[in-house]
This record gives structure tokens, sequence and C-alpha cells, in this order.
């Protein structure tokens, strides 16, 4: 494995002598079919990203291997991510990340760090907005929070995704800041939580922009506010009267939370240099073409791509701002 | 009557030549991935989604879905033939489906299986074709308490229908405690995993369920001398129409379960939740109830159909709320981004090209899928001919791939072996199957939904009571809980009346 893998370097590297290095191709290829894991279930945020690129990279014809996606979405999560780890010295492994590659570690004692992967890039960062039933009479988060202030602790109820999840650290944040005291009811997707707010069976989630877009549309539910420092940029109408752009951040309304994720792509460590940047380049094309530009339009997901040690520094601060919240919501496994 | 004349523009659009080609691949496909165990709609669904990435958003969801619709006729092939389940939902369909085949009925099973497939899928279409607006508010009236209901009904349609209530009680606590391995969803806690990191997704439910039936069946037939029982099986294609014939007679149950699964896709439960639920109740108001389990057409219908119906109904909520009622429903939902579309409640408004040609498709394709399934009676009926000692070995190597394929891991093969002892140990031992199947696959489920209702109701029961929905499913379950008490006290009371009479 390891001779022919070499053959296979060293061929490339006549080849691109030969053809003279007009742009700086990665010098590795797969030799087999290579393999997207998803931590997470079919359906989900996740994986439609990950079959997205997937179907932009058979389309461009970026590739010559196949390329398959495989839902390892067991123990939230953990399953796919504990995968990959396993995997050393895999090149045909590709993760999607998000946060749970910091939160799982932490509240489940996982054996598990993102030092254990090899970072590959950040293609986007994902938005989470607070939203209610839209036959309710809120309009800003500060009324709503006020309203949930003045019930008795524990009778607005908040759905999200898991326990201890994103959506559950929001909510704790927001506890902490507005002096609220939530009901956290965790359910396997966020798509279950949409669906629940629809039926008032929840009084607010903080679902991503993707999760509740067809409900938003629909007039069902109502964006109070974006937890980032800046508004979204998307200004295309997506409801009758309302863009992205036009839902103000829950900083500027008065309640000072800001939370992003990231969707970053891993290989298993003991890869090469070699390995990690033929990623990174077919990556950089993917979110080139106008394909990718429209699924992030329509997923009102932030267009940011860092890789390199760029990515690692925001990795490395990424993991030290969850570290911090997750100790201060109590989260942390109890040995 | 608009639903009427957008149907007919959608058989316009389903009803190209390209379109039905799509439809015959897509049930052929279905049946291959239905037939095979461990490799599911789901995962079928998924494997296939790439090819259609280039195709028309209306051939596609035309391809998947007949993908869909031919695991869920074929899931029953294996059930009958080798009481090795294809597919979660067709457990149930081995209670009756084998012992058919044992006494040489496996065509009847098969035909009588495939039929009330059909019967439920056409049922379940004509709802979507007519109510699906209306019917898709009804889903969202569930919250966790009424899920927690509704497991709850199918658990206790069940606990009554052994032959010894505590065995019963044993083997559900035993898939209980197997549901509870892992992630815990609700607190975000790994348990009994043992500092296992393999343990971490569970114990597969596809996995206990190919070792149970599956290796405990060739277990048992090594015992009683290498054979199949079901060799002599008779087989012409004159069996479909004897079997037609004496269909009618169970017009109720076909009715019931299709009632079953109708409600149990929309709501959303799942076809395997539908299946058990078809079965229990059946058996439960049948008047030959007392016989289920020994060979039943019967108890071969009432699943398959229940089951059908739900994965029909499914995509009701997928179409006109964009939640998916199913895994399979999920994954298509993926596929409509991918193509372009936007799924929730504005689709019935906005892509009625696409809406309605799937829904004409439906009936199109469960036509061609039960002609398609039914010609293969014969064929997969002469398996059985086969000598024991040649296809044994070759149900085990299925099995065994069937285990790898749920997670890609090792460990499962041998999980699978484990449970394989276990339920020869069982059937040894005369406990029942079925109820430690039911648990693990509605365990963690019924679990998280209690536990988010106690959440939200801060620990009070009566949340049970608190309005007309939860309340009659809940007051239903426990009804049927005590149901055998009720019936015994009934008879016990008319004895004595009798008695006073004479």
């Amino acid at each position: 494995m390891n001779l022919t893998l070499h053959k296979t370097c060293l061929a490339a590297l006549i080849g691109c002598a030969l053809t003279a290095p007009a742009q700086a191709q990665a010098q590795w290829q797969p030799t087999k079919a290579v393999e997207i894991v998803v931590p997470a279930g079919a359906g989900g945020a996740s994986d439609q990203m990950a079959r997205m690129i997937q179907s932009i990279v058979l389309k461009h014809q970026f590739m010559k291997q196949p390329i398959m996606v495989m839902n390892k979405g067991g123990a939230s999560g953990a399953e796919g991510i504990m995968d990959v780890k396993d995997a050393k010295g895999d090149p045909h492994k590709l993760m999607v990340g998000f946060s749970a590659i910091y939160t799982l570690p932490i509240a489940a004692s996982l054996p598990f760090n993102w030092r254990d992967l090899n970072p590959v890039a950040m293609i986007a960062l994902d938005e989470f907005l607070l939203w209610v039933n839209s036959e309710t009479a809120y309009k800003t988060p500060k009324e709503y929070l006020a309203a949930v202030k003045a019930a008795p602790p524990g009778n607005f109820k908040m759905g999200g995704t898991g326990s201890k999840r994103e959506d559950h650290i929001i909510t704790v944040a927001l506890d902490k800041i507005a002096g609220t005291k939530f009901t956290y009811i965790p359910y396997k997707s966020g798509g279950e939580a949409a669906t629940q707010l629809v039926g008032k069976h929840i009084d607010s989630n903080v679902n991503n922009p993707s999760e509740n877009i067809a409900q938003w549309r629909a007039g069902q539910v109502r964006a109070l506010c974006v937890f980032s420092g800046q508004r979204m940029v998307y200004k295309d109408k997506v409801t009758k009267d309302q863009s992205w752009a036009d839902i103000p951040t829950c900083k500027d309304s008065g309640v000072d939370v800001e939370y992003q994720m990231l969707r970053g792509f891993f290989i298993p460590s003991g890869t090469s240099k070699d390995q990690v940047a033929f990623y990174a380049d077919l990556l950089k094309k993917v979110v080139a073409t106008p394909e990718w530009k429209d699924y992030l339009a329509k997923q009102a997901l932030k267009d940011v791509f860092l890789t390199g040690t760029d990515f690692v520094k925001f990795l490395e601060k990424d993991e030290t701002f969850h570290v911090k919240l997750m100790n201060e919501a109590g989260f942390a496994h109890k040995k | 009557m608009d639903e009427l004349d957008a149907l007919f523009h959608g058989f316009a659009i389903a009803l190209t030549w390209y379109n039905i080609g799509m439809m015959v691949i897509g049930i052929v496909l279905g049946i291959v991935i239905g037939v095979l165990p461990g490799l599911g709609g789901p995962n079928g669904v998924a494997i296939l989604l790439p090819l259609t990435f280039t195709m028309s958003p209306t051939s596609a969801i035309i391809m998947l879905s007949c993908i869909y619709w031919g695991s869920l006729f074929a899931g029953a092939i294996t059930s009958v033939l080798f009481n090795i389940p294809g597919e979660t939902h067709s457990v149930a369909t081995t209670f009756d489906g084998y012992p058919l085949a044992q006494q040489g009925r496996a065509g009847e099973a098969l035909t009588a299986s495939f039929t009330g497939s059909f019967f439920g899928a056409l049922v379940a279409v004509l709802l979507i074709t007519f109510l699906a607006p209306m019917v898709a508010k009804f889903a969202l009236k569930f919250g966790p308490p009424e899920f927690f209901a509704v497991f709850l009904l199918t658990f206790c349609s069940f606990v009554g229908t052994g032959k010894d209530p505590f065995k019963t009680i044993i083997s559900m606590m035993l898939g209980f405690g197997l549901a509870a391995v892992g992630m815990d969803t609700v607190s975000g806690e790994l348990r009994m995993t043992f500092g296992w990191s393999e343990l971490l997704r569970g114990i597969d439910f596809l996995i206990v369920v190919i070792g149970l039936f599956g290796i405990g069946e060739i277990l048992l037939s090594m015992e009683e001398g290498l054979a199949f029982e079901g060799k002599s099986a008779k087989i012409n294609a004159k069996v479909v129409l004897e079997t037609w014939k004496k269909l009618p007679r169970y017009w109720l149950t076909l009715i019931r379960s299709a009632a079953i699964g109708c409600w149990m896709g929309i709501t959303p439960g799942g076809a395997t939740a539908a299946s058990f639920m078809g079965y229990g109740i059946a058996k439960r108001f049948s008047p030959n109830g007392d016989k289920f389990g020994t060979g039943q057409l019967e108890g071969v219908i009432a699943p398959e159909t229940a089951a059908h119906a739900s994965g029909t109904a499914a995509l009701l909520p997928m179409l006109a709320l964009g939640i998916p009622g199913s895994a399979t429903a999920a994954v298509l939902l993926g596929g409509l981004m991918v193509w372009g579309l936007q799924p929730g409640p504005l689709l019935f408004v906005e892509q009625k090209d696409f809406v309605w040609g799937l829904i004409a498709s439906m009936y199109l394709s469960n036509i061609a899928g039960l002609i398609i399934v039914l010609s293969t009676v014969p064929l997969f009926a002469a398996i059985l001919r086969i000598p024991f000692a040649i296809i044994a070995p070759i149900i085990i190597v299925v099995c065994a791939i069937g285990a790898f394929t749920v997670h890609s891991a090792m460990l499962d093969i041998w999980f699978m072996l484990l449970f394989g002892m276990v339920g020869y140990v069982l059937k040894k031992l005369d406990y029942p199957l079925a109820p430690m199947v039911l648990s693990l696959v509605l365990g963690d489920r019924a679990e998280a939904a209690f536990r988010q209702t106690m959440m939200g109701s801060r620990g009070e029961l009566g949340v049970f009571w608190s309005n007309s929905l939860v309340g009659t499913i809940t007051t239903l379950a426990l009804l049927m809980l005590i149901w055998p008490l009720l019936a015994f006290a009934w008879r016990k009371i008319r004895e004595r009346l009798a008695g006073e009479t004479t």
C-alpha cells in the first residue's frame, strides 16, 4: 500500500514537472472512492451540505474517483467522529465537522479532541436565530424575554436539537443575560423542533435558518433576532415582506448573546500535507461554483473560507469559547 | 374537484416513457434492497440519490420513491421464506408468514402480503390526493405527550398477545435494556457503554433482528435435522388467483390495518411501529386471534398493509409540511434541496407539477410494483426447494453482509452471532421474541417522548389526559393493557348469568 502510494506520488510529481507547473496543483489524488462521513442523521443540515457538495463535485467532475456520503449519526454524532478518529492515515475519509467536535467530548467525556484529526477547511458559518410562533404577539426579543421573565420560572419551553448542544448552550446563555428561566426540551433534530414550534408544543426555538426557513416562508413562525455580530447579508425577500437581512441582531435588540457554528471539513490524522492540500483545493473549487453560492443564500449561511493555519487558529479560539460556555452552563461531564 | 384536475395533470406528467422507465428501475432496485437484510429503504435511497442529481426533480423523486415502494413490498419476502426480516417493518410479517411457508403455503403468504401492501398503499395515496392539507394539520397536534401515548398504545396492544404475559413482559424489558445502550439524547450522557467506544452508537435493532430471527432460525433448523420444512411447496401461477379469492374475507383487517398505517405514517410513528400495531390489534380483535402465530393469512396481511400504508402516508407530512414522516422521507427531503426545490408548506402551491406528478406516480408505481412482485412469487417460492445444506450457508453469508452494512462495523457481525445464540435459547425456553424486538425499536423513542413530556409538565402525569386527543389515546392504551382481564371477567359474569337462568 505504502509503496503504491509512493509510486503514484512519484508519477504525479513527474507529470507535474513535465507539464510546466502553471498552477499549484495538489500532487496527491484519491486512489479509491472518497467517503464523506456525516456525523448526523440523514436529512439534517450537515447531511444536506454533504450531499450538496457531492452533487457539485459530481456535476463539475472535480474528482476522478467517486464520492459517497455516509451518515454516521449514532450517539449525537459521536459515532461518525470516532469512526474518523480511528481511521488514522486513511486519506479517503472526509468528515463534516460542526460544534459537536468540542461539545461532545466535554458533555459525554468522549475520548476525542479535534487535534486528533487533520483540519482541511472551514467553508461556512451557520447562524442561529430566536424564533417564536407567528400567532403570538411578540415582535421583538425584548418583549418576548420580558414575558418569559414575568411568567413563573420554567413556564416557557425552548425546544432544540439534543441536550448540551449548541441550542442548549444558547438557551442557557439567554437565561443568564436576560434573567429568564426556560425549560429546555431536547428533540432529536432541528426539523422536529421546528414542527413542534408550529404546533405550539414549545414557545420558541433557536434553529438555524435552514431548519426553520420552510415554516418562516409559510408564515407559521416569526424570527425575532439573529445571534450574530452583524445582520445577515442576504437581501432577497424570503417571506412576503422580509429578507434575512431584515432580521436585527440580538445584540442590537439589547440581548447580548452571540453564537455562530462552524461548518468545516476534516480528514483523519496521519495523513500527509499533500492530501490535506488536495481536499482544501477541492473545496475551494466547490465554494467558487454558482451552485454553492446559491446554496449559501438559500440556507442563509455566512460565506467564510479558511484553510491551513487560519483554520487552526479559528478552531483554537472557538474551542476556548465553547469550553468556557460549557463550563459556565454546568454541562461538563461529572466524574 | 380541484384535486381531480390536478391529479390528471399529474398523470400527464408521470406517464412519459422516461418516467415509466424510471419507475420500473426504481421498483426493481427497491426489491433488491428490500430482500437484503440490513440494507433498508433509507440507506438504499441515500446510496442511489447521487444518480438523480442530473435528472429533473419529478423524474428523480419518481425513481427514488419507487425504490422505497419496492423495498416496502419486498421486505416480506425473506420474512416469509426464511424467518429473516428483510426490512425492519417486516418483522411482524415473520410471525405468521414463516409458519405458512413451513406448511408449504409460501406462495399464498407472499401473495397475501403483496396484495395487502398494495391495498394499504392505495388507501394512503387516496388520502394524500384528497385530504392532504386537512390531514397535515392533524400531524401538528402531536407533541411529546401524544407521541408517548401512541407508543404506549403500541406496547399495550402487544402485552396480552402472548401465551404467558410474564414471559412477554420479561422479553419486553430485555428489549428496553438493550435500547438504552449508547448516547441518551435527553441528558446528553452515555449509558452502559462501559468505556467502549464501539458501543457509543448503541445496539442497532437490525443486528439484533438478523441475529435473533435469521441465525436463531438456522440453529433451530440444524437441530431439527438439517431441513427446511417448506420444501414441498407447490408452485404455480394459480396460487395468486386462489389467494385473491380468499382475501375479501379479511376486509375488516385490511381496512383496520390501512387506517392504523395511515395514522402512524402521518403522526409520524413510522412503518415499523405501524406493522406491530397492525398485527397486535388484528390479533386482539380477529375471531381467529388465538390462532395467530400458527400460520394465518390474516396475520400476514395485517402488518404488511399497515406498514405499506404508513410508508406511503409518511410522504404526506413531507409534502404538505416539510416534516419527514419516516427516515426514508427524510432522505427524500434532503434530495429536494439538491434538486433545487424548497420543501415546506408552500410546496403544494409553488411546485404543482412536482407534487402532483409524484402523487400520480404513486398510483402507477404501486400498480407496477404489485405486478412485478407478484410475478416473482413462483421464483421466490422455488428457493425453498433448494436443499438446506446449500441454502443455509448462503443465508448466513447474506445475514453477515446485512449486519455489516448497517454501520460498516465488524463488531456487528459478532453481535449478530451472539444474538443468534440468544434467539435460539429464548426460543427453546418458549420466550416470545417479538416483544423484545418491539421495545428495542421503539424503546428509546418512547423513553425520550416520556422524558420530554415530564420536562414540559414538570413531573405532572395528568398531562396524558390534558386534551381530548392525548386523553383518548392514553385511555385506549390502558384499556388494551387490561383487555385480557376484562374479557376474562366478562366471560365469568356471563357464565354465572347462564348458570342462574338454567
